[in-house]
């Protein structure tokens, strides 16, 4: 060993590890590495001693055993006699919903607001920097649990909506807005793939319809460019576009027989269609609203990172200002925008956590809270819950890393 | 004090106090608690804290309330105090703990709390499987339900599709599960963190029902602006036999909280009261009360207290009798019968080892 390494050709003494700048770094890394070895070796043997002082130990059976308690929104068939599994797996469901909507709405809510601060109207500016200013100086928490307060004391109960001339009626006696949440009509189709009852296969057929049509439009607009290109004319492909989004979808939906089903009182509560849950549409909501705020400055950051130069000379090359905005300061914003977006959908999935403030069945509340709790098993569902949030947020950087290297500036 | 003054329906803060604990908890157990075996001898962390750490319930009135001038008062708050009284001589070294249905575990498993007197209902997995030691029954409960007298319910039977308000991390979610699948009918839940956040939403209708345990219902039901639009259903779905509890393993500080609780029962099987146990102890012809207050025998010594441990505690609390009257009984707005849980010799379960 102490002649081979070195490169030198020179003798190698033992010393040389400390003195010679050539092995001192690599001397260090070795020693801190074994130390932080060490270290993370004695707090593991530390803790699996002390849990097994205290007669704990780490078992995962639990996840096999029925849970024993009722989820009050479920995406998947769920029962009381499910397993912790499965509660957990509702959890999840519910936190990627939630996260999936917020994130939807926050960009929404936050482009138009970064746009509008920019605006020239001094009002428009000014009611946007409020929104921003209120927004994200307040904890999200806070807005959670106003938001859902206010629903519950506005919006009428369902009690409200029985008798000959009720206090509250149905909007266009299709929607019921509760503060239990909001019933919508839901569709269902009546010659589905198993029948009445209806089978996921039906919306997978729809899915499949809809990406068909996203890649026969995308062709239709290649086609259209390489025309343009060809003949400096560009044919019009809206009507082409348009028939290719609806006629296979209105088709495939008249032979499945889609029907709506609209919600009626019955009983205690409201039933039939889709019910959409007052906690999830206070935390949908409030994580909307409260992220929105932050994603506006990051929209207005990436605008005005943007050269008014730029700007400048896209009007001198005669382009109208919408254009100017979508070809020229839109692209260039994005490469500003998407790497602090990132963080904030990042936010988003770990902020709807906060989900148990308002009874919504996330993956905190189930495995982390009912579960946790009534299994005794702590340490287990906490580490669960660290490693799904863990998983999810690397997958969310990792996606939207992908599509900030798309949208990065070329470099040829 | 200052923990005592604060509001009871912060219920906003307490979720993120909540998860913030148990993700320190984790975080705290994975650090490896290198201090060892400090949790053996509660006794002697009490005395020398010269405070008693209780965990009581977030504000349930008539059991563990803050009153108008901040300090704790109810039915398992005079069992805390007792305690205190007995081990520290003073029933007012007392740091209560407001903790929820899903804090109260963590909290005494963790240390952080020395006893927890919070209406929990003694169960065998709680027992056996989360590792503590029920040290007795203070209150035999059972799960009941409420709902507003305008919706013309009669039986619990008839809820089918209602829903329903529960406490999070609590046997009555549990029991609720069981009630309705066992009668073949649905509802749906809506937990809830705290007894203030479930009486805001049972009172908005964000819930047709209210469930959790039938004194806690004739409890939160008295501090209603209207209780009698609201009525509680017949059915009893469970038992909840509920009790003070402290870690298992340290069977001497388990032993101190069983028999000051015992004392206060026993007091009152044997009519001593906070009335007359000071002439009690100097002229009883009665051994057994003697040897409670300690004028005979040395059953405090045993425990590793003093002669008058039980006398203090009887004197600073009242009987059993005496606190149930004082705070639920039914002179007070709660007004809770005695029940089941009336002294053995009057038809009822309360029934204490002797003390000998």
């Amino acid at each position: 060993m102490s002649t081979t390494t070195d490169p030198q050709g020179g003798t190698f003494r033992l010393s040389m590890l400390l003195n010679d700048t050539r092995y001192r770094s690599l001397t260090m890394q070795v020693i801190a590495a074994v130390v932080l070895a060490l270290a993370i070796g004695y707090l593991y043997s530390n803790l699996v001693t002390n849990l097994r002082a205290a007669g704990l130990n780490i078992s995962y059976a639990f996840l096999g055993n029925p849970a024993g308690y009722d989820i009050n929104q479920t995406l998947i068939d769920y029962s009381s006699q499910s397993t912790n599994l499965r509660a957990a797996v509702v959890g999840i469901l519910n936190t990627l919903l939630v996260a999936f909507l917020a994130c939807v709405t926050a960009t929404i809510f936050g482009v138009i607001a970064g746009v509008l601060r920019l605006s020239n109207n001094w009002l428009v500016s000014k009611l946007m920097a409020v929104y921003v200013e209120i927004f994200r100086n307040i904890p999200v928490l806070i807005w959670i649990v106003i938001i859902f307060t206010i629903m519950i004391a506005v919006l009428p109960g369902p009690r409200a909506f029985r008798g000959d001339d009720p206090e509250s009626r149905m909007l266009l006696d299709l929607f019921a807005f509760t503060n239990r949440g909001v019933y919508i009509p839901g569709p269902y189709f009546t010659r589905g793939i198993g029948g009445e009852e209806g089978s996921i296969l039906n919306w997978l057929m729809v899915i499949g319809v809809l990406i068909a049509s996203l890649f026969a439009t995308r062709a239709v607009t290649a086609r259209a460019n390489a025309t343009q290109a060809a003949t400096g004319v560009r044919p019009n492909t809206l009507w082409t576009n348009l028939a290719i989004w609806f006629v296979p979808l209105i088709a495939l939906l008249f032979v499945l027989g889609l029907t709506w089903e609209v919600p009626a009182l019955k009983g205690f509560n409201f039933s039939g269609g889709i019910k959409v849950g007052g906690p999830l549409i206070a935390l949908w909501f409030a994580l909307s609203i409260y992220t929105g705020a932050f994603i506006a400055e990051n929209v207005r950051a990436g605008i005005q990172a943007v050269s008014k130069g730029q700007t400048e000379a896209a009007g001198a090359l005669g382009l109208r200002p919408n254009r100017i905005m979508s070809l020229v300061v839109l692209p260039q914003a994005l490469r500003v925008i998407i790497p602090p977006l990132i963080s904030q959908y990042l936010n988003i999935t770990k902020n709807s956590s906060l989900a148990i403030a308002v009874g919504y069945a996330d993956i905190t509340a189930t495995l982390g809270g009912i579960t946790l709790n009534q299994t005794g098993r702590a340490i287990e569902c906490v580490l669960l819950l660290m490693l799904f949030y863990l998983v999810i947020s690397l997958l969310i950087s990792a996606f939207m890393n992908v599509y900030n290297n798309a949208m990065k500036l070329k470099e040829r | 004090m200052g923990r005592n003054n604060r509001p009871n329906n912060v219920a906003d803060y307490q979720e993120e106090v909540t998860m913030n604990k148990s993700v320190l908890f984790g975080a705290l157990t994975i650090a490896g608690l290198t201090a060892g075996a400090a949790m053996a001898g509660t006794m002697d962390d009490v005395k020398a804290r010269g405070k008693l750490n209780c965990g009581v319930t977030t504000g349930l009135v008539g059991f563990a309330a803050p009153d108008a001038n901040g300090e704790w008062k109810g039915f398992d708050v005079a069992v805390c105090r007792a305690v205190a009284a007995a081990v520290l001589g003073d029933a007012t070294a007392v740091e209560f703990v407001p903790t929820t249905g899903k804090t109260r575990f963590t909290a005494l498993a963790s240390g952080e709390i020395d006893m927890l007197a919070r209406n929990t209902t003694w169960t065998f997995s709680r027992d056996v499987d989360l590792k503590f030691d029920f040290v007795g029954v203070n209150y035999y409960d059972g799960q009941g339900f409420m709902v507003p007298k305008e919706l013309g319910v009669s039986s619990a039977k008839d809820l089918d599709g209602a829903t329903v308000c529960i406490q999070t991390g609590t046997t009555t979610e549990l029991n609720l599960a069981d009630f309705f699948r066992s009668n073949n009918i649905n509802y749906e839940p809506v937990p809830i963190e705290t007894n203030a956040e479930a009486q805001q939403q049972y009172l908005a209708g964000a819930c047709d029902v209210y469930t959790t345990d039938a004194s806690g219902l004739a409890a939160t039901r008295a501090t209603f602006e209207n209780p009698d639009e609201h009525t509680l259903l017949p059915e009893i779905v469970s038992k909840e036999p509920l009790g003070p509890l402290v870690r298992h393993g340290d069977n001497e500080w388990g032993d101190v909280v069983r028999w000051t609780l015992n004392a206060l029962i026993t007091a009152e099987e044997l009519g001593v009261s906070s009335a007359n146990v000071g002439e009690m102890a100097s002229n009883t012809n009665n051994p057994e009360v003697a040897r409670l207050l300690g004028t005979e025998g040395t059953l405090g010594e045993m425990l590793g207290l003093d002669a008058d441990a039980f006398k203090r505690a009887i004197e600073t609390q009242g009987n059993y009798g005496e606190i149930f009257a004082t705070t639920i009984g039914e002179e007070t707005p709660i007004g809770l019968a005695r029940g089941l849980n009336a002294q053995w010799t009057d038809g009822g379960l309360l029934y204490s080892p002797p003390f000998r």
